[in-house]
């Protein structure tokens, strides 16, 4: 095995790859933490309710771990990698920036004038989105975690260890509840095969390669994002055969995210999870 | 007094003052009883502690950072470096006989030992009720109140309790 890499003697040629890899890994937690963490208090019944919360502080956690180790690499510190940066500047894929709502839903929406966008998901929300894009994430993300415990770049790797438990709880529930909802009622299995429709194309977004895709690899830091997702192919297949969900081969990915090319849905994202922040970001919390 | 012993008590009056920190949201178990404390030691006089965060998400860490600080700042020492590490990575089965002991007094079911094999759904739904010992439950949820906590109910007593899950 050659020898691991840490803050001291990482390759300065290598820098730039680590510090894109480790934004890819940040801003898709903490997105798909504030998506996930929309659900707060309206589940729609109380033990999705209380998962959705746990899996979002759970990613908030990652994300902020995240963060850290883009600070220790001279990046600025982590509430202003969080809350100071613009859209343009987030390397999440789109998969994680969308809203919990169907694309179709009517454009209108009651306005009980204290917080428009809870006012629009209680309105319009569709669970069946979120739950469908949790269950495609946890599985590329256990996949990309289980692939960095054994990085080059031993920071990482060590909190991808860390993570590993953690993350054993999301892949329970996003495997028993597919099977629930697969095997419920028509309305469930509509739901979700609907939704998997709407999402496949922005989820193969997730594995969009990046200039650095294969010097990460060369230097054993990372995975080619095509290893990753075959990988993931080979996990969810057989899941996703057993729910009833066919897979379109011909569909186009959703690229762009990774070079900080978004869609709406992220700054409206964004306006939200930034906006206490922004109001005063001197303060001391 | 030789100077090995010398750092040795005070080595020993740092572990003392980490005695005293509790998880704040469960405050029966010390970070000791709770697995966190990775080392203590003494750096050119200063007294570090490194600390293995439980789940990264966890709002408490903050303040149990704080808290060790302070505790061992209080216990003479001007000088307190808390070191968050996630080598080796924290797990439940680090939480000693004494934290399951006091876990269960607080009504929180101990979490099954895992001995490094992935956590299951099996392995979860095996808890025994604090309250009654009854084998008798049902896995409500496997998240709960806080990250660390899933939601069985007892059979037995008829009542729902919450176990310190295994990570």
């Amino acid at each position: 095995m050659s020898d691991l890499f840490n803050l001291k003697n990482l390759p300065t040629d290598l820098k730039p790859a680590v510090v894109d890899l480790l934004y890819r890994l940040a801003d898709d937690s903490i997105l798909i933490g504030h998506r996930n963490s929309e659900w707060t208090g309206i589940g729609p019944i109380l033990e999705e309710d209380i998962a959705f919360s746990s899996m979002a502080q759970d990613k908030m956690g990652h994300a902020a771990a995240y963060y850290t180790l883009l600070h220790e690499l001279g990046e600025q510190d982590p509430d202003t990698l969080a809350f100071m940066r613009d859209a343009h500047d987030f390397r999440c894929c789109q998969f994680v920036a969308l809203g919990n709502i169907a694309p179709d839903a009517p454009a209108e929406s009651p306005d009980n004038c204290n917080n428009p966008t809870r006012d629009r998901l209680m309105a319009h929300g569709d669970w069946a989105i979120s739950f469908v894009r949790q269950f495609l994430f946890v599985q590329a993300d256990v996949v990309r975690n289980s692939a960095l415990e054994s990085s080059r770049y031993d920071p990482l790797a060590s909190l991808c260890r860390k993570i590993r438990g953690e993350l054993r709880y999301h892949t329970m529930h996003a495997e028993s509840t597919l099977r629930h909802l697969a095997h419920g009622t028509d309305d469930s299995r509509d739901r979700i095969k609907k939704s998997f429709v709407y999402l496949w194309p922005y989820a193969l977004g997730l594995f969009e390669a990046t200039a650095h895709d294969q010097a990460l690899a060369d230097a054993c830091i990372c995975p080619t994002q095509a290893d990753l997702q075959r990988e993931w192919r080979a996990r969810i297949d057989p899941m996703l055969a057993d729910a009833g969900l066919t897979i379109d081969e011909s569909v186009q990915p959703k690229f762009g995210g990774r070079t900080g090319k978004h869609e709406q849905a992220l700054v409206d994202a964004l306006a939200d999870m930034q906006k206490v922040y922004r109001l005063e970001p001197t303060a001391t919390w | 007094m030789t100077e090995t012993t010398d750092n040795q008590t005070q080595i020993d009056a740092i572990w003392n003052a980490l005695q005293t920190v509790t998880d704040p949201e469960i405050p029966v178990i010390s970070v000791v009883e709770l697995g966190i404390i990775q080392d203590a030691y003494l750096d050119n006089g200063n007294a570090t502690v490194e600390m293995c965060p439980t789940f990264a998400g966890c709002p408490a860490l903050d303040v149990m950072r704080d808290n060790i600080r302070h505790a061992v700042r209080a216990a003479g020492f001007d000088a307190v470096d808390v070191k968050v590490v996630y080598d080796p990575p924290w797990t439940t089965d680090r939480i000693t006989d004494e934290g399951r002991r006091k876990l269960k007094e607080f009504g929180l079911a101990p979490p099954t030992q895992c001995g490094g094999s992935p956590v299951t759904e099996a392995l979860i739904k095996d808890t025994a009720c604090p309250f009654c010992d009854s084998k008798d439950t049902n896995l409500e949820s496997i998240f709960g109140p806080t990250l660390c906590r899933a939601i069985h109910y007892c059979n037995s007593c008829q009542q729902s309790f919450e176990q310190f899950k295994p990570v």
